[in-house]
């Protein structure tokens, strides 16, 4: 019998499961391979009997935790996709903020009616088997992670920094073009997308595991750089890493 | 059925970006409740951004939307230069429309061939289309392709564009790049032809239905403006983009984290319908065939036609982008830096940036201090706009189906839905949760 497959979604774009739907062709051969019984973007039909969770977006309400333990009660495999859900990504950027200011910002008056908590990945919820990092995923690193799942192993995901990939790549370092670049401490897998096209790495895959911080302090100090520049950068992404709730 | 008794209540529809819910009560014959709500967790991007610099606003408003990314990049940017009067070439200005155009067609064909036409084949999704009419909808899937392709060669990426820049370009395609493109792109025009071949057959299931309203999108004297133009209101006139708060009233209602929009009546409608109501004779010819085949022509107050109004404006995207690419082949490229990073003198000021975008007209308004930092910040979603025209709608058009079943009823509202093309974690100022 073909595994069964949902997709969630939480606060956050839907640009993960758009990547999925992106796979074109692809797609059909995957679903060749499950049986996709909710996917409320782009299905009617829903089940609440499945294998494998997908789940994009942050938790950032108190009564979206429920729905979280819901899902991870029905599901053997629980897989977080994207940024938002796997590491908080840009929605923490508000954790730095007083939440009561960011709802009045948006909201005005009104700002009571609408609850918030500090935005969070998935993670910080309910425990998860497995993740597709990124904003947004890389739909051939999805089909990687899918593919092993189904085989029944643990995906391979990358321990060190795009630093590793962008050199492989053989981009001019955004450091010697006098850009700040969190490359150092990203966790790779993106093969340094976003430096081939011209940018920099923004850090969307977050912190690398243990990432090597005295060889970051001598990057800085290398190119005359502050804490104060590292932190704003950091901040795009890293802001539940960095601890922040 | 006299005085009938009906109730309907749609818990997240289906085959929309984002989450929002329907509720019909129906006692005795009266219609006691009619409401469209939003349950999106809202997400706050306005507070976000503020304490952020210039150069890494449209980074971060990108994500506010993962179908519309170009568009909310483009708007993004166009706040910015607009803030800090940066200019932008020819060359790039004619290189972002086409990166809007990609965009345009990536998100129509998506809408079309992925959510609204399961609806007129009698089918929950796309998937059982997949084994019951494999060649429709591998069609989709190539024409979906094309324009991702089209967003990669301009953008980088499809979703979440990294080329995109304050001034300019990151780093752009080449001039071959540009006329392969060309090629599949005028290789496209049968199979879209195909499309509204299909489309034709089925129109008839769209609901019979019209509500006069106000629409409002940018208008250009020149071209069927997407990337820039004046304000323009069917009830109205002009105005220049940066009156929009006189537009675009945004008020709060409780039952929803998403945010309505006024202006001359309760409510107006934005998105493809309202460009081409407004800019009809500025359509590319083949689009305009389209039109014609639908009996489609301004102005038009049937909501449901808006599906046929996008797939009118997919031709429009690609016949423009053909006279684009012409025009860059006829002048050259000029050559740009790789890791090209445009000078741009960071001051102090504020700017509006407005979009047409799939689902309709998107402002982003920044405020800068002399550093580059943003010290405030407005955006307004298309799709906030179209949701008091959603609600309006449904009161006029449920009155007219209670003889119908609560069945009937239910799937001509998620139609309704469906034909705005609702992107919900776009308009995310959208609750309730009973899904899983």
């Amino acid at each position: 019998m073909k595994p069964k497959v949902a997709f969630f979604d939480f606060a956050g774009c839907e640009g993960d499961q758009l990547q999925v739907a992106n796979l074109e062709e692809e797609l059909l051969t995957l679903l060749g391979q499950v049986e996709v019984v909710s996917f409320r973007e782009v299905m009617k039909e829903h089940s609440n009997n499945y294998d494998i969770a997908f789940i994009e977006g942050s938790c950032t309400r108190l009564q979206d935790e429920d729905r979280l333990k819901q899902i991870r009660k029905n599901a053997k495999i629980v897989v977080a996709i994207g940024s938002c859900a796997t590491i908080g990504g840009i929605n923490c950027i508000r954790n730095y903020k007083d939440l009561d200011e960011v709802r009045k910002t948006v909201y005005g008056e009104n700002a009571k009616l609408f609850d918030t908590y500090a935005a969070r990945p998935v993670d910080a919820v309910i425990p998860v088997d497995a993740y597709v990092h990124g904003c947004p995923i890389d739909r051939d690193e999805f089909l990687q992670v899918v593919k092993s799942l189904l085989l029944g192993k643990k995906p391979d995901i990358p321990s060190y920094p795009v630093c590793v990939e962008c050199k492989k790549n053989e981009n001019v370092c955004a450091f010697e073009r006098g850009q700040y670049c969190v490359g150092t401490v990203t966790r790779a897998g993106c093969n340094s997308c976003c430096v081939n096209e011209g940018t920099i790495c923004w850090g969307c895959r977050g912190l690398v595991d243990n990432p090597n911080e005295n060889s970051h302090k001598e990057v800085l100090i290398k190119y005359g750089l502050t804490v104060d520049d590292a932190i704003g950068k950091f901040r795009l992404y890293f802001g539940w890493q960095e601890g922040k709730k | 059925m006299k005085n009938p008794t009906i109730d309907v209540e749609v818990n997240h529809v289906t085959r929309v970006e984002g989450h929002g819910n329907i509720y019909v009560n129906v006692k005795k014959g009266v219609i006691e409740r009619c409401e469209w709500n939003i349950s999106e967790a809202p997400r706050f991007f306005e507070a976000m951004v503020v304490g952020r610099q210039w150069n890494e606003l449209h980074h971060i408003t990108s994500r506010i939307c993962g179908i519309c990314s170009i568009g909310h990049t483009l708007a993004s940017l166009r706040a910015t230069e607009s803030a800090m009067g940066i200019t932008v070439s020819d060359q790039d200005l004619k290189l972002r429309k086409l990166a809007l155009h990609a965009e345009n067609m990536q998100s129509h064909i998506l809408h079309l061939g992925f959510l609204v036409l399961p609806d007129l084949m009698g089918v929950g999704s796309v998937i059982p289309l997949t084994s019951s009419n494999p060649e429709e909808v591998k069609t989709v899937l190539h024409l979906h392709r094309n324009a991702n392709e089209m967003s990669n060669l301009i953008c980088g990426r499809t979703t979440h564009p990294q080329r995109l820049m304050p001034g300019g370009f990151s780093k752009i395609p080449s001039i071959k790049e540009l006329t392969e493109l060309r090629k599949k792109l005028k290789d496209s025009i049968p199979e879209l032809q195909a499309v509204a071949d299909l489309f034709k057959s089925l129109a008839h299931k769209f609901p019979d239905f019209a509500r006069e309203t106000e629409f409002i999108a940018l208008t250009k004297p020149d071209e069927y403006a997407l990337y820039d133009g004046e304000l323009a209101s069917s009830d109205t006139g002009t105005a220049p983009v940066n009156e929009y708060l006189s537009f675009a009233n945004e008020y709060i209602v409780p039952t929803s984290t998403a945010k309505r929009a006024k202006h001359a009546r309760e409510s107006y409608m934005v998105g493809a319908l309202a460009r081409l109501n407004i800019n009809y004779d500025r359509l590319s010819p083949l689009a305009k065939k389209i039109a014609k085949m639908f009996g489609l022509k301004p102005v038009c107050h049937n909501p449901f036609m808006n599906n046929v109004a996008q797939l009118a404006e997919v031709v429009h995207s690609v016949e423009d982008s053909i006279r684009l690419i012409n025009e860059l082949e006829t002048t050259g490229l000029q050559p740009q830096p790789d890791y090209n990073k445009p000078e741009v003198k960071v001051k102090a000021g504020r700017g509006v940036g407005a979009v047409e975008v799939p689902r309709g007209i998107l402002f982003h308004d920044y405020t800068y201090n002399e550093k580059g930092v943003c010290t405030k910040a407005n955006c307004i979603i298309p799709t906030n706009q179209n949701h008091g025209n959603i609600e309006l709608d449904m009161k006029a058009l449920v009155p007219k189906m209670l003889d119908k079943t609560e069945k009937e009823i239910e799937l001509s509202l998620e139609m309704l839905v469906r034909a705005y093309d609702p992107c919900i974690s776009c308009s995310t100022h959208y609750i309730k949760v009973h899904f899983v």
